[in-house]
């Protein structure tokens, strides 16, 4: 119990502008289970990544020692060689496979050159039994639930002789029942000698299975916390999880709020695919003019999914609620709609659902309102250039001209031109989905700043962020979400860094 | 000296465009020696135009649909059908032509519509609907013609395909001087625009073009207008189909840029989840287009048909690799979002005078194919180099192009949201069925 299994000295891993870990420090012994928790972003998984060859071995800084032997992996496949399998959050099986292709998936058991059916079905099988799964291994994955598929890609790795299993938030997708089969199984594993790693924030499922909790914040290690020294707590891990000092620079504020513009009441969605499962559940919540109000949540708790939800359904199924703008009940049901009663949602991914990267400024920017632009049917492409410019000047966009095309912007400036699109179709409320994800800290001082101003103009601001400082430094009033629900709505006055975390972090009753 | 840097700077950046153009008349004059100059005579330039003329107009809306990111495979046979129509509606009814031709183009609207109708609301990817438009509406001309062919259509029809404007000086001067008008007024417009254009874009600052670049560009363009309008005045002066051709040019170039239509078409195929959540109604948008291509469908039958002077079961077979392969070689982006008219038309132009010079040449189809298809390979193999070494920020030694190939792309792409990306995709690829779906 006591041999180390694996240890990591000093990683360091940069992306360009980004410094993701610093001079991080991992020490698991054989056998625990060691639990990894940290914020959105905190590093977690870029560490994993590091440890399981995604980044290859040339590209980060430190020494990783598996039973005592240095490592040099270049990519997945490496690792798994020496027996660390990770299971990514988003499993990654093909649906239309039975279960015993997708175990031996890239393994594929031959005889002479060609699939051993036989052999492969049997000892599917034998790996199904272990992990506690009864399911015939021929049964195409698609058919079996999400908790199921996860045992299922454990049985993958077992049959990859694991030594070390890393599983990367496995029970974000799952229900209370699958999430307690699938960590009473994590313990049988540990009792078969198998070490594991786990990356979540579910506090009551580390108080469940960890002997070892590293928490890691901002890309660095704060502590190792051992059960058998009793320091796992839930108030220990809270304190190292967001114990960060309030040092970026906010701008002031002096907050003129006013009426109620827009308010949600009993707002419940369901999941597009798996209609059971509630990924929002009667959430209200009402934003003034001039005000900004936050919403915080850890990831999986369902803030983007309402906000797109009430963004013209883009998200789920079944949705149910109702949306009231100055006390009148709006119909948001499409993009357009929304539009028209002046909701504008600029989304966290502003690569996939914000931007057309081909394009250039100009026309991104009038994408969402183009129709002030024209006349009949056709746009005054003079006009687009003014409000272009006028734009990039209020908004500091660096880039030679308005023709410049998006994709070939940083991160930061992106985000200016995502926010001049919304600005322009004159909305009352913005919801601002991670608005400063990605982006460097002078271009995040700029992004705080136009969202100050914006209130200041009379608009009524969301902001979705994973950063409490960030909330805490730019709202008025923060709701926080937890699987769902809304656990509770916080005067700036009284917030803190801890007490969102609790409320982040409780359970429902 | 450094204007000539900048300016030849600025020709890489364009090489495509260039290309595609210095393309067009390395061919031309290739097969211009090759045929002994019988390529670029009087006689068969009118000839190329006539020729190609429906496969041009084809490009157009295909082009369009390209740019939204999808595909059409049953131009050819809509094209077939129509002309089958046409056959039945002005031979065995007798309708008028001035009745007949806007009801084959509502013929037209109405396959377009059925066709966006599985595309755009159903959700079946364009790729499968048309090629079983393809197959339907290849059995719908042979049920329509009852597999024989219908002829002879009256002469105001045939004037569509082969038609000329009338000769106002009577055809006794060596120049027909309507086609000299039309060109050279033409050819002032083109002129007049592009200075206009070049002026507002000085004005806010937008342009990067060199004034030697656009100079010699704005020329040669003038130059070759006005070569075209003495090889046409020579002969028996301008086809009537080149004045629909050139009306549609200019009237879907227009669209395409100016409109929000054509606007909403190019923020499609960019990226569809943008638009989507930028309020763009998306499956109005992609309807329209395809009810747009069914109406050009039917127009490229119509003029086959005048031309042929008779509607036939197979009229209109492999019109849309054609067509296809016209946007392609323009220049239009296999994923969407990239291409213009105007590419379209050289590309298609490309493609005829090979057609053309080989024919004159006596090769025989096989070899036609041949050539065609590595055509098309090249042009298109050409764009994705290109993409590529330009992605990379430029540089094309070899030194950067062996560490292209080395270096993994994951690691150069993960610039932001470093810790949380692949939590980030993965959300987004949940939330990209949901878009999908709503």
């Amino acid at each position: 119990m006591n041999t180390p299994i694996l240890q990591m000295r000093g990683i360091t891993k940069t992306f360009p502008g980004v410094k993701a870990l610093q001079n991080v420090t991992l020490d698991v012994k054989r056998g625990e289970v060691h639990a990894i928790c940290g914020e959105n972003g905190a590093g977690k998984s870029t560490l994993m990544k590091v440890l399981s060859g995604v980044y290859p071995h040339s590209s980060f800084d430190g020494d990783i020692l598996f039973e005592n032997e240095p490592c040099t992996f270049n990519s997945i496949s490496d690792s798994e060689k020496r027996g660390i399998v990770i299971i990514h959050q988003e499993l990654a099986l093909s649906p239309y496979l039975s279960i015993a292709e997708n175990i031996f998936l890239g393994n594929e058991l031959t005889k002479n050159g060609w699939v051993d059916w036989r052999k492969t079905n049997l000892e599917a099988a034998k790996l199904l039994a272990r992990v506690g799964l009864s399911e015939n291994p021929v049964t195409p994955v698609q058919h079996i639930s999400v908790g199921k598929q996860q045992l299922v890609e454990i049985a993958k790795a077992l049959s990859k002789e694991v030594k070390l299993l890393i599983l990367d938030e496995p029970t974000a997708a799952l229900n209370d029942e699958d999430s307690g089969h699938l960590l009473d199984l994590i313990l049988h594993l540990k009792g078969q000698g198998v070490t594991s790693i786990i990356i979540s924030h579910k506090l009551n499922e580390i108080r469940k299975v960890a002997d070892a909790v590293t928490i890691i914040r901002d890309g660095q290690t704060i502590e190792t916390l051992r059960l058998d020294e009793g320091q796992i707590t839930q108030e220990r891990i809270i304190r190292g999880m967001v114990g960060r000092d309030l040092d970026s620079l906010y701008p002031d504020r002096d907050p003129k709020i006013g009426e109620e513009v827009l308010r949600i009441e009993d707002w419940s969605v369901r999941h597009p695919q798996d209609h059971s499962r509630m990924v929002v559940t009667n959430a209200s919540l009402n934003v003034r003019k001039g005000e900004v109000v936050g919403l915080a949540g850890l990831m999986g708790a369902g803030r983007t999914e309402l906000a797109m939800s009430v963004f013209g359904r883009t998200y789920g199924t079944a949705v149910s609620g109702k949306v009231y703008k100055h006390g009148r009940e709006i119909n948001t049901s499409t993009v357009s709609d929304a539009i028209k009663h002046g909701i504008a949602y600029a989304t966290e991914d502003r690569k996939h659902y914000g931007l057309n990267l081909i394009e250039d400024i100009k026309r991104n920017i009038s994408m969402a309102a183009l129709r002030k632009l024209a006349k009949r049917g056709w746009v005054d492409k003079n006009q687009e250039t003014i409000v272009a410019n006028s734009y990039r000047q209020s908004m500091n966009i660096k880039a030679p001209s308005v023709a410049a095309i998006t994709g070939k912007l940083s991160g930061g400036n992106q985000q200016k031109v995502v926010l001049s699109k919304w600005m322009f179709s004159d909305p009352d409320v913005l919801i601002l989905d991670e608005p400063t994800r990605g982006i460097d800290v002078g271009a995040k001082f700029e992004i705080y700043t136009i969202i100050t101003k914006l209130a200041a103009e009379g608009k009524a601001v969301i902001v979705i962020s994973s950063e409490l400082p960030e909330l805490l430094g730019i709202c008025d009033r923060i709701y926080t979400l937890s699987a769902g629900h809304i656990t509770g709505e916080v005067p700036i006055a009284d917030a803190s860094q801890e007490t969102l975390m609790h409320l982040m972090t409780k359970e429902k009753e | 000296m450094s204007a000539l840097r900048e300016s030849l700077g600025f020709l890489a950046s364009r090489l495509r465009q260039v290309g595609i153009f210095v393309a067009l008349i390395l061919i031309v004059l290739l097969f211009q020696v090759l045929t002994d100059g019988i390529l670029l005579q009087p006689q068969n330039v009118t000839n190329l135009v006539v020729q190609n003329s429906y496969i041009l107009i084809l490009a157009i809306g295909m082009v369009m649909v390209i740019i939204a990111g999808h595909i059409d495979l049953s131009v050819g046979s809509i094209a077939g059908f129509i002309g089958a129509v046409s056959g039945v509606m002005i031979v065995h009814w007798g309708w008028a032509w001035w009745i007949a031709i806007p009801a084959c183009l509502l013929v037209g609207a109405l396959v377009g519509a059925w066709q966006g109708y599985w595309i755009a609301y159903v959700g079946i990817p364009a790729f499968i609907v048309t090629l079983a438009g393809m197959l339907i509406f290849r059995g719908l001309t042979l049920i329509t013609l009852k597999n024989q062919q219908i002829t002879p259509f009256p002469d105001e029809l045939r004037a569509l395909g082969g038609g000329f404007l009338p000769d106002i000086s009577g055809g006794t001067s060596v120049l027909e001087w309507l086609t000299v008008i039309l060109g050279v007024g033409g050819t002032a417009a083109i002129l007049f625009q592009a200075i206009k254009e070049r002026r507002i874009r000085r004005k806010f600052n937008l342009e990067n073009e060199p004034m030697a670049w656009f100079a010699v560009k704005t020329a040669f363009i003038a130059l070759l207008m006005l070569i075209i309008t003495f090889l046409l005045a020579s002969y028996r002066g301008t086809p009537i189909v080149l004045i629909v051709l050139a009306a549609l040019v200019i009237i879907y170039s227009a669209l395409m840029n100016n409109s929000i239509f054509g606007r909403h078409t190019y923020a499609i195929g960019g990226n569809l989840h943008a638009a989507e959540l930028s309020g763009i109604k998306t499956k109005a948008v992609t309807f329209r287009l395809f009810v747009n291509m069914g109406v050009l469908a039917a127009l490229a039958g119509l003029v086959f048909t005048a031309r042929l002077n008779s509607a036939q079961p197979a009229g209109g077979t492999g019109f849309e690799l054609d067509s296809i392969a016209a946007a392609f070689i323009g220049g239009a982006a296999v994923q969407g979002g990239i291409g213009t008219v105007a590419g379209a038309m050289i590309g298609g132009l490309i493609m005829g005078v090979l057609n053309n010079g080989m024919s004159i040449l006596g090769l025989g189809t096989d070899y036609q194919q041949l050539i065609k298809g590595l055509v098309l390979l090249l042009a298109v193999g050409f764009d994705i180099f290109n993409k590529n070494r330009s992605g990379r920020g430029g540089g094309s030694t070899l030194g950067t192009r062996f560490k292209l190939k080395t270096t993994p792309p994951a690691a150069a792409e993960s610039t932001e949201t470093a810790a949380d990306r692949p939590v980030a995709v993965a959300a987004s690829s949940r939330q990209a069925s949901t878009v999908r779906n709503s």
